[in-house]
């Protein structure tokens, strides 16, 4: 077993039984769910929506050369300077060269998951700057020293009590059980940060090739702040996130808003297409864009696979999903949880590190039916399981199915194996679930059903 | 060889095989790889409209609908007879929310709305001090666009003083015409792309309701980080 997956089985099965954490988490998706609902209803039709919606990222993903060019040649024909990465550490250089080269000392920080996803936080406090997250939730996770638990709602498994815990040790605040106190305890923490920071990094939604726009989707005004005072803005963004034309936006966005959070639309849907243009009272000096591959193009070289790429980071498919809701976010060990973390990550991270992601499913397709664009999620999941057997299957199960196959062929086989079962059902019923039982490790959590008395052979002889 | 080349060379290698089309369920359309795909994707852009809530047909049901809109959003939406009503709205706001300190942009409705108010002003035209507008009580704008599906506003860094004046100081009020009002976001952005054809500003931002979160429990707070209220004017 690698380490992966023993650190996922033992996550998992603290977490399983942390009552707290599963009462906040079924109230906080309980919420999520009505309202999301609601929302899908106000759509003449939202499965149709839907299928437009993934045959506009079919579009964008199929001809991504064409839209990246686009895109990069227009930021930069007003002034944007455009950053090619292909790994996760050219990411991070060109992000420290930029800073470095400004002498700054600040960074504040919106939303990104591709930051995380290239630990850039770590990389910049190391070189020796104040990086602060201006998210609520992110800057909660940020003080906590924790990665964001959930992609869109990154602090969702904390109390206000937490919080408020939180804030007193590191801010000295007063202790409050109000969330609105808390919110402003924040607001008020971070106002000066932006007005001091240097540089302001920001991730981004969508990136538009026809106009070469950077989309940013956020409810607080944290992204509209840093990408409006600090001298020197930086979005970094992850090459899967184009899309062909401007006016795709009025049916992404409201179902972006819809299937992450139950919003008719979020609070800022905010469009950068270069710094501070003539005539403009202000804004930043510099603007880059970084894009960044970090195995991206490995997946897109996948067809059957391709539509990972389409995903637009709404988080609906780990709101409803059974793993998700019980093991929590934390437990997978990714910058991308929940079912689409778990088909993305062996293609980002390696397969067999990775693959027992495949296994942690029930494989029931809630995800794959509350995927606004219409990823086949849980048929990658197979085929993950698929790829990894094919590659590299465990001798021992294979020896077992070998055997089982064999056993399944052979009636005579077959016959005695039922016999032999059944004398000793009932000695296993003895031992069940204590460390004499041999197969100890589906009976401490699952029912063994007994062996019938009669086979359905046996009864229909009988009858007749 | 840039960065640049090999990334887009790596793109064109991996298309070459093409994908299933989208939306297909069932694990057997892996054999359509290698073949190429004779398929043509429907837009968004040309397709939200069919799909989106529907939005009512006359201006008085627009009005209506932005008015439901705003008391989801908790907007304030107020509509002005004419503008010779500015002062009295206006001053009434001022007095019920204390303003001791405004800040605007010019034109034409800003400035009469500045006048109405008569306070302190500072003006972002041209650059300003950031600590002194993040002093003020309010910042008023006009925008390009109301649009009556959300609720929501358009500004942009052209239209309305700039990227911060809308979004730092606590209160933001919001100065529209009547004509301004849109059905929906499909409408929004075709206005927007008419408007500035090749030559757009830096900063386009649709604006739905004040600055929110709900980031602590999922119980929801208003301003954040942005502006804790927001007034909209129609006039
Ligand atoms: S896979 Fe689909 S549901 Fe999951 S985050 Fe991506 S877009 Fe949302």
């Amino acid at each position: 077993m690698t380490t992966e997956v023993q650190e996922f089985k033992t996550q998992a099965t603290k977490v399983v039984g942390d009552l707290r954490h599963r009462k906040l988490i079924q109230t906080a998706l309980g919420k999520y769910e009505v309202a999301r609902d609601k929302r899908k209803g106000a759509f003449q039709s939202w499965s149709e929506a839907r299928q437009v919606a993934a045959e506009t990222k079919w579009d964008a993903i199929n001809h991504l050369d064409e839209h990246l060019v686009s895109f990069a040649d227009k930021l930069e024909a007003r002034g944007t300077k455009v950053h090619w990465a292909t790994t996760a550490a050219q990411a991070r250089d060109i992000i420290l060269g930029i800073i470095q080269a400004k002498n700054a000392k600040c960074i504040i920080k919106s939303k990104a998951m591709t930051a995380e996803e290239i630990h850039l936080n770590a990389a910049m406090e190391k070189a020796g700057f104040e990086v602060v997250e201006s998210d609520l939730g992110e800057y909660i996770v940020q003080l906590r020293q924790e990665p964001p638990y959930h992609i869109v709602f990154p602090a969702m498994h904390l109390t206000r009590h937490d919080i408020s815990d939180l804030f007193e040790k590191h801010l000295g605040s007063a202790k409050t059980d109000s969330p609105e106190e808390l919110t402003m305890i924040a607001r008020r923490a971070l106002r000066e940060k932006y007005i001091t920071a240097d540089v302001g990094i920001t991730g981004a939604n969508f990136a538009i090739a026809e106009t070469g726009m950077v989309s940013i989707t956020e409810n607080e005004g944290n992204a509209r702040l840093t990408s409006a005072l600090p001298k020197t803005m930086i979005s970094l963004l992850g090459i899967e996130k184009v899309l062909p034309r401007m006016a795709d936006l009025a049916l992404f966005l409201p179902m972006l808003a819809t299937a992450g959070a139950g919003q008719p639309l979020t609070c800022y849907n905010t469009l950068y297409g270069g710094p501070r243009q003539p005539g403009e009272s202000d804004g930043p000096e510099e603007y880059h864009v970084v894009l960044l591959d970090n195995r991206r193009t490995e997946l897109l070289a996948d067809p059957e696979q391709r539509d990972a790429l389409h995903c637009i980071r709404c988080g609906a498919c780990l709101n409803v999903c059974p793993i998700f809701k019980n093991v929590g976010g934390h437990t997978y060990g990714t910058t991308y949880s929940g079912p689409i973390g778990s088909v993305i990550t062996p293609h980002l991270r390696g397969l067999q590190n990775w693959k027992h992601l495949s296994y942690s499913s029930s494989l029931c397709g809630a995800c794959t039916e509350a995927c606004p664009v219409k990823i086949n999620l849980h048929h990658h999941l197979l085929q993950n399981r698929r790829n990894s057997v094919q590659k590299e299957a465990d001798p021992q199960e294979k020896l077992i199915f070998k055997l089982f196959a064999w056993a399944m062929n052979s009636p005579g086989l077959y016959g005695a194996g039922k016999s032999v079962a059944r004398w000793f059902g009932p000695l296993h019923r003895l031992v069940m679930g204590t460390f004499l039982d041999p197969a100890k490790a589906w009976t401490k959590t699952r029912d063994l059903p007994p062996i019938a008395e009669t086979t359905f052979k046996e009864y229909w002889k009988n009858r007749q | 060889m840039t960065e640049r080349d090999k990334i887009l060379g790596r793109i064109r290698e991996a298309l070459t095989i093409s994908a299933p089309p989208p939306g297909e369920h069932g694990p057997e359309t892996h054999h359509l790889a290698g073949h190429p795909i004779q398929f043509a994707p429907r837009p968004a852009a040309t397709n939200a409209r069919e799909w989106l809530p529907k939005v009512g047909e006359t201006f008085e049901d627009q009005v209506a609908q932005f008015r439901a809109c705003s008391d989801d959003l908790k907007t304030e939406f107020i509509v002005a007879e004419s503008l010779a009503d500015l002062p009295k709205i206006l001053g009434d706001l001022r007095d019920r929310e204390r303003w001791k300190q405004a800040a605007a942009h010019r034109s034409d409705l800003t400035d009469a709305a500045v006048q109405a108010l008569g306070l302190p002003t500072l003006t972002v035209d041209g650059g300003y001090d950031v600590r002194a507008l993040e002093r003020c009580d309010v910042g008023i704008t006009t925008c390009d666009a109301l649009v009556a599906q959300t609720g929501t506003l358009v500004v942009t860094s052209r239209s309305s003083g700039g990227r911060a004046l809308s979004v730092l100081p606590p209160h933001h009020l919001v100065i529209a015409r009547r004509d301004q009002l849109v059905a929906d976001l499909p409408a929004a952005f075709e206005l927007i792309q008419q408007r500035y054809g090749a030559d757009y500003p830096s900063m386009i931002s649709l604006v739905t309701g004040p600055s929110r979160t709900g980031d602590i429990e999922r119980i929801l707070v208003l301003g954040a980080h942005g502006p804790k209220k927001l007034t909209v004017v129609m006039i």
